[in-house]
């Protein structure tokens, strides 16, 4: 086998290559690059001028060097000037050269684009070639500046050969890629869209690169091209394999060509004239025919580019997505590859259904994959193939087939490579969440990840599954329970602990009751893991203990225990140092009250965007996630979770005169959620001297019944009584306060202010409160009168607070109240139809729209009293809406000055549980949140 | 196509070609991170692979690697095909090519990817046309060279 090196031989550079190859180590290789570098500084160095083959030589050295890895810093003026030789191959070196070790030197740059410039006019088409590829093999800024103007003329010009139509072609896609605003559109943008009917099909081949890059960003002025592509490719498909000569490739009509027209195709929409898109539905079933056609040959590169116009044709049908028959053909066809013996086509197809999937009309056709597609996760032995097949499980998944598919899952997790668990873990996390039915299926997934790959479960995952725990009360007790369990197991995952450690810390009271988990079985099941862990879940756990403290007060002496050790208190960690301080004294200087308060269950989290999801895209890049978050348009998938809370008309029936919200399907929920007292008192402990102690109901008692009325006592104790009256329209109010002063001693320095701590926090007014002064003393038995007028700017949550302070017989004395302002006060009741009712409710239809509470009665149920109080509290109340006439249900809005927030409510009471749900809708998530709250406190 | 690189069992590089503007330090990166795993994969997986956000197309013939790093739209299969008839223009301007002509004639290597590639895309299909091109500059030779064993055919 002569092989014969043809061309111009370069015997030194061979020698030099040899020896290179020769050399034993690096250093002998370094050693034999510096001899040669100096010897060719040298040789350019010296005296005697060099003639061109010397030159070429030393300079394809010096390349040879360069590709080796090394640097190279000279040897660009030879280089250059071998580009003016007349010498086709020392031109040709130094366009080499010059394309690979592009400088930057200004002077350089000049010297270079002159060189092109000549070549470019020579009209020599091998030289004006070698100067096309050189500009398009830098692509720089500078080429741009210097030709992008010239090389359309170039491409477009009659006299052009047909090479250089190619290289000027695709010289000008890289320009244009490199920077667009070089490249000036004009008449020749016509001129090239007809190359493709160009006799010469190297020309098209060339010509439709650059028209695809063009029309992405000029759809409009290409439009053109699909009339014109679809019929080369119709005359490409339907020809005889050996119709095109060399450009047919084993026995395939021009595989490159065909697969770039397809592509451009998919640039734009269908066809609009309906015998262009005849043709080219024509063309697309041809495709797919001929890939059932027995194969003319047994070689790959057969297969492979008969395939490889398969797989476009089948983007484009995707593309598309409007021709059903295709696309369940193009599924039928990826699915006989789906089991073929070529590792690439299973690869390729299981690939190109996961964008299957996602079309309404084939998702379909997909799923009947799912036994396949499984198969291939359990049994490939590429994990690339494996990570495709789970790509399509993902995308496949819906509502029919989430259990299935997640349970496949979370068994192939077992033995997946390390590279992809996490990937696989945040799918079935995804999933879960978004396909739960029910949510102790959820749980049970997610710990079931933590179980098989904690090490891959990352924040975002165990976040995400309390969040939801701590948003849906009708999972709590469930997860609270199967924690508990979990956390039996001899070695459990640290990540089971936090999730175990929060959970328990929030609702263990839930299965406190079974004697099996009792408060002290929790917390010493907790404990039993507290040395084996990382510090960040050893705070976890001890913020789980003062909560234990305040939910099971029984536990508060062992826990206080824990607390004072000496490995808690000093602690060589800050945090903990500190959290074991802090929570120590809490729990003993505090009133249970006051612990209440501090320790109260978590509010819910608000609703937005899975982190899960978020994490997921950025690990797979943009798209990677589309199957799940722009709602398919699969009809199967209408019931996407939006967020965390189904909407209630995938709860219950669809008909919307029907139970709204589904009690009745829904059982009432065997234990009310853990109750916390919310109050006030943490103003009155903390500052300063207490108050004299109030008579008859404490100030939050009082402050909670002003939510439905506007008159009465605020507040009465031995010295004192607060009486109000007060009166609102729109988002105005205006409350007179009545200090009576119940001795008979004078009140000295008597000063009521009222302060919004809202305005301290965030400085934004969300109430305007004007005080009228009162004179300083008042009298015993007397009583004065304060006029405070009221302007609601924005909603708001936290009331105003009245600061009484005055000195009663030389003792100071001072109190803190909440002033009886709540946002429902500048509510306007609104009456609607049934119809009207309905249709608003619907809209409000987000997740974050709707707060939801399930309570237990604190007084008698009565009807009357329950409309009084609904009343009162300022929304219309609504006849012959609720189909069940048990059931209240109100709207109104709230006006502030701000924004106006219409405001929905159903109130259910049950009289056999002895329980309200209460819903409340509006077009704003913390006043639907606080509505709610106000309100439920009320019954 | 964003680059192609060739390289050996060894992991040598043999031919390296950018379409993408990179500096030298990220060119090195990324053939080192390359050559390691395409290397570390097994004879019977599959030919393309996941690797940032590209697609990388690889093909072994005989001791040399070629590698094409393609973007998120393109054709696995052409690309595939791009090697392979690539690898033939080698063979029949060499007569059956092996790594050593390539190391020992890159310059020539180079010239014939340039007339088949321009840009990063498919220029000329044919291999008549595209080694038309490169006999031409054979006829204007001054110096005719042999150069003889240099091994094993890659397309043997």
């Amino acid at each position: 086998m002569p092989a014969v090196s043809k061309g111009d031989g370069m015997r030194g550079l061979a020698v030099f290559i040899s020896d290179i190859r020769n050399c034993k180590s690096k250093e002998a290789e370094i050693k034999r690059i510096n001899k040669e570098l100096a010897n060719i500084r040298s040789k350019f160095k010296g005296d005697k001028a060099l003639d061109g083959y010397s030159k070429k030589k030393y300079v394809c050295k010096l390349l040879f060097i360069f590709l080796l890895g090394h640097d190279i810093d000279f040897g660009h003026m030879e280089a250059v000037n071998l580009l003016s030789s007349n010498k086709y191959t020392e031109k040709q070196i130094g366009y080499l050269f010059i394309s690979v070790l592009v400088n930057s030197n200004s002077e350089l740059i000049r010297l270079i684009n002159n060189a092109i410039k000549n070549d470019l006019a020579s009209r020599n088409p091998t030289f004006m070639c070698l100067a096309l590829h050189c500009i398009a093999n830098v692509g720089s800024r500078e080429m741009g500046e210097a030709f992008a103007a010239d090389i359309p003329r170039i491409l477009v010009a009659g006299d052009s050969m047909d090479s250089v139509k190619q290289s000027a072609a695709l010289c000008l896609l890289r320009l244009y890629k490199a920077s667009p605003d070089l490249v000036p559109m004009g008449e020749w943008t016509a001129r090239v869209v007809h190359l493709l009917n160009d006799q010469h099909m190297g020309v098209v081949t060339a010509a439709v690169s650059l028209i695809t890059c063009l029309c992405k960003k000029n759809p409009d002025d290409f439009k053109t091209c699909i009339s014109l592509a679809v019929s080369r490719l119709s005359r490409i498909v339907s020809s005889a394999s050996t119709d095109l000569q060399d450009y047919t490739y084993y026995f395939v009509p021009a595989p490159w060509l065909s697969v770039k027209l397809l592509r451009l195709l998919q640039c734009y929409p269908p066809p609009e004239d309906a015998a262009v898109k005849g043709r080219l539905v024509e063309c697309l079933e041809t495709v797919l025919n001929k890939a059932q056609e027995p194969p003319k040959s047994k070689k790959v590169q057969h297969s492979n580019a008969k395939n490889a116009i398969l797989f476009e044709t089948i983007s484009l049908i995707i593309h598309y997505d409007s021709e059903p028959n295709l696309l369940v053909r193009a599924c039928n066809q990826l699915g006989q590859f789906l089991q073929h013996r070529e590792t690439n086509l299973r690869y390729l197809a299981l690939e190109s259904m996961c964008t299957l999937a996602s079309s309404e009309f084939s998702h379909e056709a997909v799923k009947t994959h799912i036994d396949t597609v499984i198969n291939a996760l359990k049994t490939e032995r590429d994990v690339s193939v494996r990570q495709r097949a789970a790509d399509l499980l993902y995308a496949m998944c819906d509502r029919s087939n989430a259990k299935q598919i997640v349970s496949e899952m979370l068994r192939y997790l077992e033995t997946a490579d390390y590279a992809i668990r996490e990937e696989i873990v945040l799918k079935v996390a995804i999933l879960a969440e978004k396909y739960a039915v029910d949510y102790s299926w959820y749980v049970d997934t997610i710990l079931n990840l933590i179980r098989i790959a904690g090490d891959y479960v990352s924040e975002e995952v165990w976040y995400r599954v309390l969040q939801i725990v701590t948003n849906r009360d009708d999972v709590q007790g469930y997860a609270a329970k199967t924690v508990f369990e979990a956390l039996q197991a001899p070695a459990c995952h640290e990540n089971m602990v936090k999730v175990g450690g929060y959970i328990l810390g929030e609702f263990g009271n839930l299965i406190a009751g079974d004697p099996r988990s009792s408060p002290p079985v929790q917390f010493s099941l907790l404990h039993s893991k507290f040395h084996l862990c990382s510090v960040a879940t050893r705070a976890l756990l001890l913020s789980t203990y003062i909560k234990f403290i305040n939910l099971f007060p029984e536990t508060k002496a062992t826990i206080q225990g824990v607390l004072r050790a000496g490995s808690q208190l000093r602690n060589a960690d800050v945090e903990l140092q500190q959290r074991a301080v802090e929570y120590l004294t809490l729990s003993s200087v505090a009133s249970t009250d006051v612990l209440a308060t501090v320790l109260e269950e978590m509010p819910p989290f608000p609703e937005r965007e899975s982190s899960i999801l978020a994490k997921l895209k950025r690990k797979k890049g943009p798209g990677a996630a589309s199957a799940l978050d722009d709602g398919r348009r699969d009809p199967s998938s209408n019931d996407i979770n939006g967020g965390v809370e189904p909407t209630p008309s995938t709860v219950s029936t669809p008909s919307p005169s029907a139970d709204l919200l589904g009690l009745r399907a829904a059982p009432p929920p065997a234990a009310p959620p853990a109750s916390a007292g919310a109050g006030n008192l943490l103003v009155d402990v903390f500052d300063g001297p207490a108050a004299q102690p109030s008579l008859g109901p404490t100030p939050e008692e009082a402050f909670l019944r002003f939510v439905c009325k506007n008159n009465g006592v605020l507040f009465e104790n031995q010295l004192l009584q607060i009486g109000v009256k007060s009166e609102f329209r729109q988002n105005l109010g205006r409350m007179y306060l009545f200090y009576g002063n119940k001795t008979s001693v004078q009140f000295q320095n008597f000063s009521p202010t009222v302060v919004h701590p809202g305005d301290l926090q965030t400085h934004i007014l969300s109430l305007a409160v004007q005080t009228k002064r009162v004179a300083a003393q008042v009298d015993g038995g007397a009583q004065v009168q304060q006029v405070l007028n009221i302007e609601c700017l924005r909603d708001f949550l936290t009331p105003p607070l009245l600061s009484v302070r005055f000195r009663y017989g030389g003792a100071p004395q001072a109190l803190t109240l909440k002033l009886p302002v709540t946002i429902n006060k500048f509510f306007q009741p609104t009456e609607m139809a049934a119809q009207d009712f309905f249709q608003r409710w619907k809209q409000l239809s987000l997740p974050q729209q709707e707060a939801q509470k399930i309570f237990k009665a604190n007084h008698p149920m009565d009807a009357e009293v329950t409309k009084a109080k609904l009343l009162g509290f300022g929304s219309a109340l609504l006849d012959n809406v609720d189909p069940n006439p048990e059931n209240f249900v109100g709207a109104g809005i709230i006006q502030t000055k701000a924004l106006q927030v219409g405001c929905l409510l159903r109130l259910e009471p049950n009289a056999q549980a002895q329980m309200y749900r209460l819903t409340l809708r509006t077009s704003k998530e913390s006043v639907s949140r606080h509505l709610c709250e106000l309100l439920a406190q009320q019954f | 196509m964003q680059f192609m690189l060739l390289f050996s069992r060894q992991g040598k590089l043999r031919l390296q070609k950018w379409y993408v503007p990179l500096s030298d330090k990220e060119k090195k990166k990324i053939t080192r991170e390359l050559v390691q795993t395409v290397l570390a994969r097994k004879p019977k997986m599959c030919s393309f692979l996941e690797w940032r956000d590209l697609k990388i197309v690889y093909k072994r013939y005989a001791s040399l690697y070629f590698c094409c790093a393609i973007e998120d739209q393109d054709n696995e299969l052409i690309t595939l095909e791009i090697i392979h008839r690539y690898v033939e223009l080698l063979d029949k301007y060499f007569g059956s090519v092996c790594e050593l002509d390539i190391i020992f004639n890159f310059e020539k290597a180079y010239f014939i990817l340039d007339e088949f590639l321009l840009g990063g895309e498919v220029q000329e299909t044919s291999k008549k046309n595209v080694l038309k091109a490169i006999e031409q500059a054979d006829l204007l030779q001054e110096v005719r060279y042999l150069f003889s064993s240099l091994g094993t055919s890659m397309l043997s």
